[in-house]
């Protein structure tokens, strides 16, 4: 019996220590996210799937990171790494550390890791309809998170629904509280998972292609609501898009990912003014434009993106890229600085490269 | 626009929150003539089950020895006396108070064997279908195991084992009959639970509640139950027409309630020796198991249809 109480007290002495010491890393930290080589992969049939192959990059308190690429190439699986949602089996992240707050996430045991979802970390999904349950209430779903989280009692709770509700500019909302999802249109849909995100007050939201499910003038009123949230929340937003455009009025940061790499990362200035990446240039390019000519063709990236199973040492995108040479085919490029904070992984952009 | 639409008409907003999920199935329900049918005879049934005892013309066991007499020992057949509506058996048993008592029992029955296949089917369906792999094998490999048994002869054994015994006179042994007819039953709805949460699981709106820190007892029970309840209730309802009819078999062959009580089964097994001379008491109790059935199957059928997915919203 002594024995037994003598070792609970040490196991509580040191889970307390460990607490402390992690109130003292969240203290000195000053970015609240910062991923290091994150390695995420599929173990299929087939072989084995890099989704996300040695992925770095920071997050600071506040800040909009805008995640691009086209398609399969390992945004999505990146944010769901994030939050440790990725599928398992087949998936698993084999590298890397993912520091939240100086805290590694992939460290935490799973119960801790479910305490901190919901409440620290916001999440928006791409499909208004699917991710809302279409047997619950509205009012219940924003209220799940705060009741899981904040342990608000039911009254409490409510009041803070509609207060959230009203936030994200749903008309009435006491009224539709105990409206069901399929009596919400598709704009008010995803103001309600917006309301759901940032129920507890995150202090990161991961906004997974927010607007792809909705009509142009829906999408402009939801990019603004997320915009206009963080700002009044502080919270740092994780934007996931394959939309350069939308990159461009919300991000401070653009990330440009390619074949579950990082090709280019810079300042949303930078890498407008300057971008130092073909396969960005190619974006850019494909961005349809005011002064195009009237019925001309929009342009494209010629080819499909890899296979990200058994991938040479070679640059991803050469298959695509009009500027190839031997060297790309032979050696994968690192990911290197051009200008103050803007990497870029490319041969031909290289000071001693062919690309002016 | 819309806050304005309701300061004019107030009236309009009320209809449009009236339709919630569940009264839209009832308004479906509610049109199908034959289900409408069932669920009422259905209800009757079930009042007389609760009630009848209270207003039978005459306690079930009571033997009206002066009648029988009168009428030279033979049992007395339909409106032959005003006093036994639908006749007595050859012991002077009134059938009208015997057919209400044995409503009692056999829906009794019924209803207690799907309060043990939910208790049974549902928590394996559910563990099975959520955490897959190992698990999702072994407890659906117990369940074919179940399913190959042969029923009627594991009620049978479990009904002679057990008869003898404190649980099995339990309730004058309608106890055993619940519990053997249950561990017998409960592999249907377990397999539709499990199918219903496979399919479930893979959603996105589970997957928005993982990120959303929800626990995963939390998912099943709030999440994913109520997407699979309709199926469920069609499952249950549908269910008791065959707890009825193995019931009935039961008392048949002689298993199960005890005389002097009688479920309609055992009254058609105590009426087939006097067949040729009073008919009634094998043609009323079978005409009762036949109504009981085919309501329960009308009502299971409609609420099947009411509560199909495919026609949410639709009229």
């Amino acid at each position: 019996m002594a024995t037994e109480a003598t070792v609970d007290i040490s196991l509580t002495d040191q889970l307390a220590v460990e607490a402390a010491d992690r109130e003292v890393k969240r203290a000195k930290a000053e970015t609240l996210l910062e991923v290091r080589n994150l390695s995420t992969q599929f173990f299929t049939a087939d072989g084995v799937v890099h989704a996300v192959d040695d992925v770095s990059f920071e997050l600071g308190y506040g800040e909009t990171l805008g995640l691009v690429g086209e398609s399969g190439c390992g945004k999505s699986v990146t944010a769901l790494s994030l939050t440790r949602l990725v599928p398992d089996p087949p998936g698993k992240i084999v590298a890397g550390e993912i520091l939240f707050e100086g805290v590694d996430l992939l460290k935490l045991s799973p119960d801790e890791m479910r305490r901190l979802r919901g409440k620290d970390i916001g999440f928006i999904f791409q499909d208004p309809l699917s991710s809302l349950n279409p047997t619950l209430t509205i009012g219940y779903q924003v209220s799940e998170s705060i009741r899981q989280h904040m342990g608000l009692s039911q009254r409490a709770a409510k009041e803070r629904v509609v207060e959230l509700l009203s936030k994200v500019g749903i008309p009435r909302p006491k009224d539709r509280l105990n409206d069901y999802p399929f009596q919400f249109s598709g704009g008010m849909r995803q103001r309600a998972m917006i309301a759901i995100a940032l129920a507890c007050d995150p202090k990161l939201l991961l906004a997974d292609e927010p607007t792809t499910a909705l009509d142009v003038t829906i999408q402009a009123q939801i990019l603004e609501l997320i915009r206009k949230l963080s700002e009044e929340f502080k919270t740092a937003v994780l934007l996931i898009t394959h939309d350069l455009g939308i990159a461009a009025g919300m991000c401070d940061r653009i990330n440009v990912m390619y074949a579950g790499r990082v090709v280019e990362t810079g300042t949303t200035d930078q890498m407008f003014d300057n971008p130092r990446m073909p396969y960005t240039w190619g974006l850019l390019d494909s961005l349809p434009r005011l002064d195009d000519q009237r019925g001309g063709r929009l342009r494209t990236i010629e080819g499909l993106p890899p296979l990200l199973i058994r991938l040479p040492d070679a640059c991803r995108f050469n298959p695509r890229c009009s500027y190839t040479r031997d060297i790309c085919r032979e050696k994968e490029p690192d990911l290197t600085v051009r200008d103050g904070g803007h990497l870029a992984r490319c041969h031909g952009t290289e000071p001693t490269g062919w690309i002016p | 626009m819309t806050a304005r639409t309701t300061a004019v008409v107030p009236g309009s907003i009320d209809q449009r929150r009236s339709t919630g999920i569940w009264r839209d199935a009832f308004g479906r329900l509610i049109k199908n003539r034959l289900a409408i049918l069932g669920g009422l005879f259905v209800i009757f049934l079930a009042i007389i089950g609760i009630f009848g005892p209270m207003f039978a013309p005459w306690p079930f066991d009571h033997q009206d020895t002066p009648a029988l007499i009168q009428n030279n020992f033979r049992a007395l057949t339909p409106l032959q006396n005003p006093a036994h509506l639908l006749g007595t058996d050859e012991l002077g048993h009134d059938i009208l108070s015997r057919l209400m008592d044995g409503a009692q029992i056999s829906l009794s029955v019924a209803l207690v064997v799907q309060v043990v296949v939910l208790g049974l089917g549902l928590p394996i369906g559910a563990l099975a279908g959520w955490f897959g792999g190992r698990l999702d094998t072994y407890l659906m490999r117990f369940t074919d195991v179940m399913y190959a048994f042969p029923d009627l002869l594991l009620i049978i054994l479990m009904s002679v084992a057990f008869r003898d015994t404190a649980f099995g006179r339990l309730y004058s042994g309608l106890f055993l009959v619940f519990v053997a007819i249950g561990l017998t039953s409960w592999v249907t709805v377990a397999r539709l639970v499990r199918g219903q949460l496979l399919s479930l699981k893979e959603m996105e709106f589970v997957e928005a509640a993982k990120a959303l820190g929800v626990r995963d007892r939390n998912i099943v029970m709030r999440h994913l139950m109520p997407n699979a309840i309709g199926p469920i209730i069609v499952a249950i309802t549908l269910g008791v027409p065959g707890a009825i009819l193995a019931e009935a078999t039961l008392a048949y062959l002689g298993v199960g309630v005890q005389p002097p009580r009688a479920s309609w089964g055992s009254l058609i097994a105590a009426g087939q020796e006097a067949i040729r001379t009073s008919p009634h008491l094998v043609y009323l109790p079978g005409l009762m198991i036949a109504l009981a059935l085919m309501s329960f199957t009308f009502l299971g059928d409609g609420l099947r249809d009411a509560l199909d997915p495919k026609l949410k919203g639709k009229q």
